[in-house]
């Protein structure tokens, strides 16, 4: 604890650096708690405000991404044999990770601080998870220019036209995903995109156990790709998407601290697991359901994307509702779209959309309810 | 015959401070104050001048819709100052006690051989129309009206709250003899927390027994939703227990006896305990409970739903709880990002406050984050024991749609039932005031 020392009066709205406030308060609030009382309503407030919720998702993330940057190294070294050694695998992939990093926030956040700043206000912390996501999703080595052009779009079009953090219906992070595939799908998708590559050396082909779905299992096997290690995640893929372990750690954070909704969670696994089953039982596939929870994005998207409190059901029914479709519709798209696989992203955005009708049928319902059993009493 | 009323949500705030059960003083204050400002819906005409002298239970304000409606003088004394705010908004009348306790005689009555009409003219003349509460809105009861019924929680779950059983320990008789007199304007229900409360044996009522101790279960809006949900065009009263007691010393002693016993509470608060005291007594009559060199927050009521009021101030009407607690404009550093903090409470896991369940917290008034959209969903149902929606009802009122803050259940709660969903809002949005705006627009657009 310290005393409140005065704001420097620079800094302050009229001071002569007054227009970048919103900057100066960012940076301020963001090393000590605001000195701010309540002035309204209850006196006394719980400690957990945003900036907690997200240092807490971001945290959550840390395993998948230490993860993802020791398997961008493994990867290279499985196919080029020239990364010897854990540390040699983990610290070549860091540096391939930390420009997408880098990109991600500075574009990101940049815009963010720009936009709050515009609009005169604090600057939301929701970009700090997004900036975090965006890296994990993407293939190590797709161009940064690519990269910062998607968060910019994803930032402005899907957060900031609609009010910042909080008002958007769709996960920013998805929409740079989706953007980056639409915009870009020869650097998003295919066999050549997975494996990173040394500076100016030709691409490496390692295709994805999803690429080899519309094979069947006995391909997938072929491929040297097991429950096993895909679980683990020792497989080409996005960055931080692969390893099924790391992302239960992060799991276990989110529930543990109730910062994700663990129903959203448990329904899209359901929903994986019974589509997964109709596509066996019916002949579509001969891919077990259990295989599909850790076989491409399914797991990441799960547990962290499909989970954004904001852009997801809001009603504990809907979140049910919410997450069951979204497992649903992911191996849909697996099932019958050979072409490209990834059902994870499209399912997520799509039901992004359908999260306020699912809400207002749930809401309605309940309250239509209530008047008659209130009208009969 | 009982009923049970199972709660499961809600949250007791663990703060430090609950009054001891011993009577510390009886205030004997200068001078009281009558504030019309605690009674929403009354319009202030003022019945006396600087000067003229009062006795307890003369009037001292009328209602200017209706002139029936009083506020009276809870001491004999003169009037020493009318009190305004901006635009000459009436805010108290301060009357200066002459200790004489002349009062007013409104005739002994025995409750049980009243009609509904003289009840409700006895309750009119004695100034004590006003304790009477309406929802929906939470505005003073039309007297023209017979409500649905009548609800009163006889305790209080609220953090720090009076203990029910002590501070009205006296009283009971009193209590009785009002609620044998509303009964004969509508039917009565009371809840209680446990069977063997002193209050589970009271007559002419309906009693509920709540099973479950968490804060909000004895606020009566949530009592209220759960035995007989309040519909569009229905109303319903309520009566809390000081009020009760007043009421009932109208009939058994024909005289307004507004003396109760205030806890005095709060981590600020250097002594705790229970004074005897009136409401409109100024708060720094309770010296000695309170550091002056400390920069404290005097809250008339409890932390969550209580008013500010200032050192200057004067205890509200309904309230039997003063509150003291610290400013909090300490900057902690790093403070969101510490992963213990051991002196700061948070009822969500995401600090660690779960590993001290016993633990009992200084709590000062920062708010502990700066405001933000609402971003969580589901931290809010789960301190709200009642059958709706509330972000939805907040943002239905926050957009000022009638037809969707009716579907929402706008005519069920007051701002102080979705206190805790404020207290646990980490979009630190003053919630409470956000469903007063909204109940303010309802009563324009509906009037």
């Amino acid at each position: 604890m310290e005393e409140n020392t005065v704001k420097p009066g620079l800094f302050e709205k009229g001071g002569k650096l007054g227009w970048l406030h919103s900057t100066w308060d960012a940076f301020d609030t963001f090393l000590r708690v605001p000195a701010t009382v309540t002035s309204r309503g209850a006196h006394v407030r719980d400690s957990l405000d945003i900036k907690r919720v997200m240092i807490i998702v971001v945290i959550a993330l840390i395993p998948a991404a230490l993860f993802g940057m020791w398997n961008v190294g493994y990867q290279h070294d499985l196919a080029m044999h020239d990364l010897p050694g854990f540390w040699n695998q983990f610290f070549w992939g860091l540096w391939k990770v930390i420009p997408l990093y880098l990109v991600a926030y500075i574009v990101g956040l940049g815009i963010e601080f720009a936009g709050a700043q515009i609009k005169g206000e604090e600057v939301n912390e929701g970009y700090l998870v997004s900036g975090m996501l965006i890296p994990l999703i993407v293939p190590v080595d797709v161009p940064l220019w690519m990269l910062a052009l998607a968060v910019a779009f994803a930032v402005i079009f899907g957060k900031e036209v609609f009010g910042g953090t909080g008002m958007n219906f769709l996960n920013p992070a998805l929409l740079c995903r989706a953007f980056l595939f639409f915009s870009y799908p020869s650097s998003m998708s295919g066999s050549q995109v997975w494996i990173a590559r040394r500076c100016g050396a030709d691409a490496i082909t390692g295709a994805t156990p999803l690429s080899y779905m519309g094979e069947g299992m006995d391909s997938i096997t072929g491929a040297g790709y097991s429950f096993w290690n895909m679980f683990a995640g020792t497989i080409p893929g996005s960055v931080g998407e692969t390893s099924v372990i790391a992302i239960l750690i992060g799991a276990f954070i989110l529930i543990w601290t109730g910062v994700a909704s663990w129903k959203i969670m448990v329904s899209s696994v359901a929903g994986a697991l019974f589509v997964g089953w109709l596509g066996t039982a019916f002949g579509a596939t001969d891919v077990p359901a259990y295989v599909q929870l850790v076989m491409g994005g399914f797991a990441f998207g799960t547990v962290f994307m499909a989970t954004d409190p904001v852009t997801s059901a809001q009603t504990e029914c809907g979140k049910w509702i919410y997450g069951f479709l979204v497992g649903a519709l992911c191996i849909t798209v697996r099932l019958f779209n050979p072409g490209y696989a990834e059902g994870m992203m499209l399912a997520i955005l799509l039901m992004n959309t359908f999260a306020p009708l699912i809400d207002h049928c749930v809401t309605s319902s309940a309250t239509k309810k209530r008047a008659k059993e209130v009208s009969v009493a | 015959m009982s009923n049970n009323i199972v709660l499961k949500k809600g949250l007791d705030i663990p703060i430090e401070g609950v009054a001891a059960l011993e009577t510390i003083k009886t205030v004997t204050p200068d001078v009281v104050a009558v504030k019309p400002t605690d009674f929403k819906g009354f319009a202030p005409r003022l019945l006396v001048k600087e000067g003229d002298k009062v006795l307890a239970g003369s009037p001292v304000l009328a209602d200017k819709q209706n002139p029936d409606i009083l506020l009276t003088a809870p001491v004999s004394g003169t009037v020493q100052e009318i009190s305004r705010g901006d635009k000459r908004k009436l805010l108290a009348v301060v009357i200066k006690a002459d200790g004489s306790n002349g009062s007013v005689d409104f005739g002994k009555k025995d409750p049980k051989s009243l009609g509904a009409a003289e009840v409700k003219e006895t309750i009119l003349k004695s100034g004590l129309w006003p304790s009477i509460i309406q929802r929906p809105y939470g505005v003073i009861a039309d007297p023209a009206l017979t409500p649905k019924a009548i609800f009163v929680s006889a305790f209080s779950t609220a953090p720090l709250a009076a203990d029910a059983e002590f501070a009205f320990k006296d009283d009971v008789q009193a209590i009785q003899a009002a609620i044998t007199a509303v009964s004969k304007i509508a039917k009565v229900h009371v809840c209680v927390n446990s069977e063997s409360s002193v209050f589970a044996k009271l007559q002419d009522a309906t009693l509920h027994t709540v099973v479950g101790t968490k804060h909000p279960a004895g606020n009566v809006g949530v009592q209220i939703s759960h035995i007989s949900p309040i519909k569009k065009g229905e109303t319903v009263w309520t009566l809390n227990l000081a009020s009760l007691a007043a009421i009932g010393k109208i009939f058994t002693e024909g005289k307004l006896v507004l003396d109760r016993l205030v806890a005095v509470t709060g981590p600020a608060a250097l002594k705790t305990g229970y004074v005897c005291a009136l409401p409109g007594t100024p708060v720094c009559t309770l010296e000695g409970c309170f550091d002056k060199d400390v920069e404290t927050r005097f809250i008339s009521g409890d932390v969550l739903s209580g008013e500010n009021i200032g050192k200057d101030g004067y205890l509200g009407f309904f309230d039997n709880q003063v509150t003291l607690i610290r400013e909090g404009r300490e900057r902690e550093l790093f403070g969101w990002a510490k992963p213990f903090r051991f002196n700061q409470f948070s009822s969500s896991m995401a600090y660690f406050s779960w590993l001290l369940p016993k633990k009992k917290y200084k709590m000062d008034t920062n708010t502990h984050g700066g405001r933000r959209a609402f971003v969580c969903s589901d931290v809010y149902g789960k301190v709200l024991p009642m059958d709706i929606f509330p972000v939805y009802l907040i943002k239905a009122c926050l957009a000022g749609d009638i037809d969707k803050m009716e579907q929402f259940g706008i005519y069920e709660v007051l701002p102080e039932d979705l206190a805790l969903c404020e207290f646990v809002d980490p979009s630190k949005n003053d919630i409470q005031a956000m469903i007063s705006d909204g109940i303010d627009l309802m009563i324009k657009e509906m009037a």
